[in-house]
């Protein structure tokens, strides 16, 4: 098995995500974008542990899937809030936090 | 051309009377702080206390000084321990006196003159409400004066010094309702500071070269020194020299302290206080006999001071400000002598005891003729005075024949001394010196013929009259004084002040006068001949407007005030506003421009957070792009 070729999945995921991230404004979207990047990473990660023969890239994967689960409940709950007050999930409304 | 060892006369323990020397001292000092605590309680006899203030301290200083008589010439000079002053690490500085024979002449001068002049003041303060305060500074002055004169180190006679300047400025400024007395006690104490800085730059010197300013330790250790340090201390002692005995350039704060009452005059700035600066040439005479270079920038002062004092008084119409002209030149005669070294020392001290006499005398008598001509003090307004003044009249010209040198009166003797050593340490200083008294002697009947003689000018309702008996009284005295201690200390005082100045006194005759001094009273003979027929004219009641330049740079007292005006206060104020404008410029501009510059790249920045969180994400790519790139590239290359 090429581990290439998950760490080129990796990097069309990860450039998916960042392409998303950038140009779509609906917060929903661009916080699935941020979840595939993660995932990305995951990805390669796991691979690189395949490679190395060790457990460290697994371990680290896990922590980021524990991370971003925690942060989903956040994130999610925040988009929430801004939706029932502002009633939009556009990410180029909500420009006031500069303040 | 000196002789290069010196004799050092070591001082002895004191005994006996001696012990209480200090009491010269705090006994004017205890009459000071009853005065001014006792305040107007003591209206009514504070001026007798003030008088038996300088009385009591003459009647010690007479006893001191009979002692010395009787003690062996060696043990002359008495140390006496009064205190520890300040002790810093090995360093230490005591309080102690020294009684030698200079000292105590001074001591008798001071007491003695100042004893005349508080008796003088009696009358002459009558009419003053603030008469016990008058008395009360008086006494402060003595006690300063002779804590200057018997100190036994610099330091100690710097607080001395520092004394006799306050209670000049006190009694300058005593009337101090009158804006120019104020003004001119303000200017006294000012350049007086500069003179400060000199002495206190000796000291520093001295102690960081010998870690002592006591003189007989300095004397001791002076020759060990490097001559450039020697000829440093001797030029800083006669900055502080200059200072305080008005000579050029620091003279111009002689001429404004007129301002203060006639006494005062009289005794600070003509009899004592001014001649403290050859006392202290005289006194560190050991440091002068090895710097050929400061004793001969003393010379150069004292020879252009005495050409300039004749100058001021031969233009001035003013009584007094001829008179302080004259004093001016009087002690530029004994700063030339004290500049010439051993021989010159005794000479100088010579000439300022007489001149203490007579110049006092005729300061009191202009204070006599002011009293009697309602404070006025323009000589246009006197003449005739000879009449109705007769005591004055007759007091004042033994002064007048004093000062000018003729013989036998004292200023004969002791200018003549001063003449014959300049000559001998150079024809240029002799022929000026004797150039000096010529003019002197013309200025001197330029005042007797204004004052005294011709006709009539007084100003309408002036009634001219005799002064009071107590004030005729000392006058009387100081003439008798300027008569006969020419004479009487001709060969004495050089003999008896051969220790402390490192004099080998030759025989000198009273009747015995060499050709300098023949060739000077003939100049003299001839300056009274010219002020007679100038002044015999008729003479304007008021000055007149047009003048030629000389006369004009004599009345603005050599333009010293324009000067000092020009330089140091334009000079000095251009000066500050320069560093300000560096300081405003250079200093403050490099921390605005920095406040300025971090202010605005801030104004820069705060562009780039929008708080559109596309763009921060698209920072965060660019951002992790280059840090892969440089990561990548470093592993490449």
């Amino acid at each position: 098995m090429d581990p290439n070729a998950y760490l080129i999945l990796s990097a069309i995921l990860f450039t998916i995500g960042v392409v998303g991230f950038l140009t779509r404004r609906n917060a929903l979207i661009a916080f699935m974008s941020a979840e595939l990047m993660l995932n990305a990473s995951n990805l390669a990660m796991v691979t690189f542990s395949h490679v190395t023969g060790n457990l460290y890239g697994q371990v680290g994967a896990f922590f980021v899937m524990v991370v971003a689960a925690a942060e989903v409940v956040v994130g999610l709950a925040i988009i929430m809030i801004i939706f029932k007050t502002r009633r939009s999930a556009s990410v180029d409304d909500q420009s006031q936090l500069k303040y | 051309m000196y002789p290069m060892e010196m004799e050092i006369v070591d001082p002895v323990a004191a005994t006996g009377i001696f012990q209480f020397a200090w009491a010269l001292i705090a006994w004017p000092l205890l009459v000071t702080a009853i005065l001014l605590l006792a305040g107007k309680a003591s209206n009514s006899w504070g001026h007798l206390l003030g008088v038996a203030g300088a009385v009591g301290d003459f009647v010690l200083a007479v006893v001191l000084w009979i002692q010395m008589i009787g003690t062996e010439v060696p043990n002359r000079a008495v140390k006496v321990p009064v205190t520890e002053w300040m002790t810093i690490g090995t360093m230490s500085v005591r309080a102690d006196l020294l009684v030698d024979q200079l000292s105590i002449l001074f001591a008798l001068l001071v007491t003695g003159v100042g004893s005349l002049i508080f008796c003088y003041s009696i009358g002459y303060m009558a009419h003053d409400p603030n008469r016990r305060r008058f008395f009360a500074y008086l006494n402060l002055f003595i006690a300063a004066m002779l804590t200057l004169v018997l100190a036994d180190n610099y330091a100690l006679l710097f607080i001395g010094w520092e004394g006799v300047g306050l209670a000049s400025y006190l009694l300058i400024s005593f009337w101090q309702h009158r804006n120019s007395a104020a003004l001119a006690g303000k200017k006294a104490f000012l350049v007086n500071r500069v003179g400060d800085l000199g002495l206190l730059c000796a000291m520093f010197t001295m102690f960081a070269l010998f870690g002592s300013v006591n003189f007989n330790q300095v004397n001791h250790a002076i020759s060990g020194a490097p001559a450039t340090w020697i000829t440093a201390i001797g030029i800083f002692l006669l900055v502080a020299a200059c200072g305080k005995s008005a000579q050029v350039p620091l003279q111009s704060w002689l001429l404004d302290a007129m301002e203060g009452p006639t006494p005062v005059s009289a005794l600070i700035h003509a009899a004592t206080m001014v001649t403290a600066g050859v006392y202290l040439v005289v006194r560190s005479h050991a440091i002068y006999e090895l710097t050929n270079a400061a004793s001969l920038a003393v010379m150069v002062v004292g020879v252009v001071t005495l050409l300039a004092g004749a100058w001021v008084g031969s233009t001035k119409d003013d009584i007094k400000k001829v008179l302080a002209g004259s004093t001016m030149s009087q002690i530029g005669y004994m700063m030339l002598a004290a500049g010439i070294g051993p021989a010159g020392g005794a000479f100088a001290i010579f000439h300022l005891f007489t001149h203490g006499f007579f110049k006092a005398n005729m300061f009191l008598g202009a204070g006599s003729v002011m009293h009697a001509m309602d404070d006025d003090t323009d000589m246009r307004h006197f003449g005739a005075l000879r009449k109705v003044m007769p005591w004055t009249f007759g007091t004042f010209a033994m002064g007048y024949l004093a000062i000018i040198g003729i013989p036998p009166l004292a200023g004969f003797y002791s200018k003549d001394h001063i003449v014959v050593a300049a000559w001998e340490r150079g024809p240029v200083f002799g022929v000026l010196a004797m150039i000096g008294a010529a003019i002197t002697a013309f200025y001197m009947t330029r005042l007797m013929m204004m004052t005294f003689l011709g006709d009539k000018r007084w100003a309408e309702g002036i009634h001219p009259h005799e002064s009071p008996a107590i004030m005729v009284g000392p006058l009387v005295v100081l003439a008798i004084g300027s008569a006969v201690l020419g004479v009487v200390l001709n060969n004495a005082i050089q003999v008896w002040l051969a220790p402390p100045t490192g004099h080998h006194p030759h025989e000198l005759a009273w009747y015995h006068v060499p050709w300098q001094g023949w060739a000077t009273l003939l100049l003299v003979i001839l300056g009274v001949a010219v002020g007679y027929l100038v002044y015999r004219r008729p003479i304007a009641f008021d000055a007149p407007g047009k003048v030629n330049p000389l006369v004009y740079i004599g009345r603005n007292d050599l333009l010293a005030d324009k000067f000092n005006h020009l330089v140091f206060v334009r000079g000095g104020g251009a000066l500050a506003s320069g560093i300000a404008l560096v300081d405003d410029v250079i200093v403050d501009g490099a921390v605005r421009s920095l406040a300025g510059g971090t202010k605005g790249l801030g104004g820069v920045l705060r562009r780039t957070q929008t708080g559109y969180s596309r763009s921060y994400g698209l920072t965060m790519v660019l951002g992790a792009v280059i840090i892969a790139a440089v990561l990548i590239l470093g592993r490449l290359g």
